[in-house]
């Protein structure tokens, strides 16, 4: 089943005068349960073609489908719904709300998704999945890197997501926090066949990837399997 | 609790320092127009009651030309056989006390120096002049058949260092268009708190007032006060005075009302003045709120929180610190003014001469009202809360994927 579909995808950035043509052409196609690392260095669009297939921007040219929706033909709030039920997000700073605790950053995006249910099964199973249940009434800043980075996977992963795109998710960590989130998002990707997409340079990602594309200049230039 | 509302409250929680100082510049605006109002509310509310005390009653006598300024003698400006007159009126359930009055011109003199005042002729046992026998400083009150005795206000006797005993002259106009100068005694020296009237008013009794003006059976005008203002209508249409006009106390006090109007529209700009820059100070607070928390609206942006709900997280922080300040606004408010209403504060003489359209006290007693405690507590929150609304819009205008690269 195919989650995320672009097609021809240029992305043009426009600073004054100056025209950055970030992507140019690309075609790609993302099926479910892929564990895949997009790779290239800096200034390749790496981080432009995660934010495309997380609704988050939109095309100057080109397509992009979401489990078969098409984002590119929706207003900013459409996507913001698409967004709520679709994709998680995980990125490179630790990005918790700094005034609720681990367990209200967790249940957040259940909120917004306007389930009024009670949360506490779910929320407190994700915490114990990333190894902080006894964190549940911590403040992010009474916790590690690593900590906080585990909660972001817990929260990416509260509304059962088709997708979890991570930036950079272990830029900030060392090495051995680095594979535990790894190991963490690994396990989940085969539990619970969620697609996760990494953009990164970090080895220490890209070694668990199914799948590998490299950007170059904007395109893609290399879609491996490893 | 409602995700936004925790949010809220706990963004504010965050600065406590600028959301305190915030919620503080509100409270002093609120508090500030709580007093002001009340104030104002107090001066004019006094005014009134000092020039009906002293001057108009709540309803009034007198011939259709008679001019209170003018103090005039003619036959043709008075009123014949006053006495009889008000003992009619009094009749009246309504009318707590009627008497008449006689206004003359004249000027006291007292070693070297000279001083213009107006001479009132009043019924001494009436009960219409109880605020002068009421205010009785020192000396005595005078009694109806007092030939030569006089009562003068504290602050002449002070400028002409007189007390009770000592005599004075006075020069007075008659109705036949000259002046007569007698010998008087200072029977007692009396206060309204009125300076500008205490210090040009000597009272003697009509009878006296009208041999020495040579207007025998006549008065300026019958003073009326009634049991409650409210029945000041009913009573007006009750009273019978063939030949003379009667006139309320609104007809009387009619540049009274122009200044009580004057003096609303002046409150209105400073209530403007004092919530546009409460309003600035909570526009800034939480403009500096968006700008440290543009990254963070990126994350929720990711997460899907649409524009509206970011609007309404901003609002809802302007909200809790408009309802925070206000509180505390009344809180500091309501005693101030209570306090004050009860002791007043001095302001002296405000230079309104004793033939003024109206007089002002020497003190003034703010008055607050249940009313005007809602409408500046309405006015401030509205304010707060729209003054929340641009910087609101601003958070919600950022697009997630800006905001996500944003450094704050």
């Amino acid at each position: 089943m195919e989650i995320a579909k672009l097609t021809d995808i240029t992305r043009v950035y426009k600073i004054g005068e100056v025209k950055t043509r970030a992507l140019n052409g690309v075609d790609l196609s993302i099926g479910e349960g892929e564990f895949m690392t997009l790779v290239g260095p800096s200034g390749s669009g790496k981080t432009t073609l995660l934010q495309l297939i997380g609704c988050l921007d939109m095309p100057t040219a080109g397509k992009v489908f979401i489990n078969d929706q098409e984002a590119t033909s929706m207003n900013r709030n459409q996507r913001a719904d698409l967004r709520k039920g679709t994709i998680g997000f995980i990125f490179q700073f630790f990005a918790l709300v700094p005034t609720l605790t681990a367990y209200e950053n967790v249940e957040l995006p259940l909120l917004l998704m306007g389930k009024k249910n009670n949360h506490k099964a779910r929320v407190m199973e994700l915490l114990e999945a990333v190894g902080l249940a006894d964190w549940a009434k911590h403040r992010p800043d009474q916790m590690s890197g690593g900590q906080q980075q585990r909660v972001a996977v817990a929260r990416a992963l509260s509304v059962d997501p088709l997708l979890i795109l991570a930036d950079e998710p272990t830029a900030n960590l060392d090495t051995k926090n680095g594979e535990q989130i790894m190991d963490i998002m690994k396990k989940l990707n085969e539990e619970t066949n969620t697609t996760f997409i990494f953009a990164t340079h970090d080895p220490r990602v890209i070694k668990y990837a199914k799948r590998i594309v490299t950007l170059e200049d904007g395109k893609i230039v290399k879609d491996e399997e490893q | 609790m409602n995700y936004i509302l925790k949010m809220s409250l706990r963004n504010l929680a965050r600065n406590k320092r600028r959301s305190a100082l915030s919620a503080i510049a509100i409270a002093i605006g609120t508090a500030l127009l709580l007093f002001m109002s009340a104030t104002i509310r107090g001066e004019m509310r006094g005014a009134l009651d000092l020039t009906i005390n002293l001057r108009t009653g709540h309803l009034q006598i007198h011939s259709e030309d008679y001019k209170f300024e003018n103090m005039s003698l003619k036959r043709v400006d008075m009123i014949e056989g006053p006495l009889e007159i008000s003992d009619q009126i009094e009749d009246i359930p309504q009318v707590k006390a009627a008497s008449p009055r006689l206004n003359i011109s004249g000027i006291v003199a007292y070693k070297n120096e000279t001083i213009g005042v107006q001479i009132l002729g009043i019924d001494p046992p009436s009960a219409t002049n109880a605020t002068y026998k009421e205010g009785m400083v020192t000396g005595e009150y005078f009694s109806a058949d007092d030939r030569e005795g006089v009562l003068i206000g504290l602050p002449l006797a002070e400028s002409l260092d007189l007390k009770p005993g000592d005599a004075i002259d006075l020069i007075i106009n008659t109705s036949e268009g000259d002046t007569d100068e007698q010998r008087f005694t200072v029977r007692g020296i009396y206060t309204t708190d009125t300076p500008g009237y205490d210090k040009a008013t000597i009272f003697m009794p009509l009878e006296k007032a009208q041999t020495i003006s040579r207007t025998d059976n006549y008065a300026s005008m019958i003073y009326i006060l009634l049991h409650d203002m409210d029945d000041t209508d009913r009573v007006k249409e009750a009273i019978h005075a063939p030949g003379y006009i009667v006139e309320d106390w609104v007809e009387l006090n009619k540049l009274l009302v122009i200044v009580e109007q004057l003096s609303n529209a002046m409150m209105f700009f400073f209530n403007l003045m004092v919530l546009g820059v409460t309003s600035t100070v909570i526009m800034n607070t939480l403009l500096m709120a968006v700008y440290e928390r543009t990254r963070e609206m990126g994350i929720l942006g990711a997460l899907g929180m649409k524009a509206r709900q970011v609007k309404a997280l901003f609002l809802t922080e302007a909200t809790f610190l408009a309802i925070g300040g206000v509180l505390i606004g009344l809180i500091i408010g309501v005693p101030l003014v209570l306090y004050y209403a009860q002791v007043g504060f001095f302001l002296g003489d405000m230079g309104v001469s004793a033939n003024s359209s109206f007089q002002f006290g020497n003190t003034i007693y703010p008055y607050p009202t249940f009313g005007d405690a809602i409408s500046v507590s309405i006015a401030a929150l509205m304010i707060t809360i729209l003054s929340g609304y641009y910087p609101a819009s601003q958070a919600a205008k950022l697009e997630p994927v800006d905001a996500l690269h944003s450094n704050n």
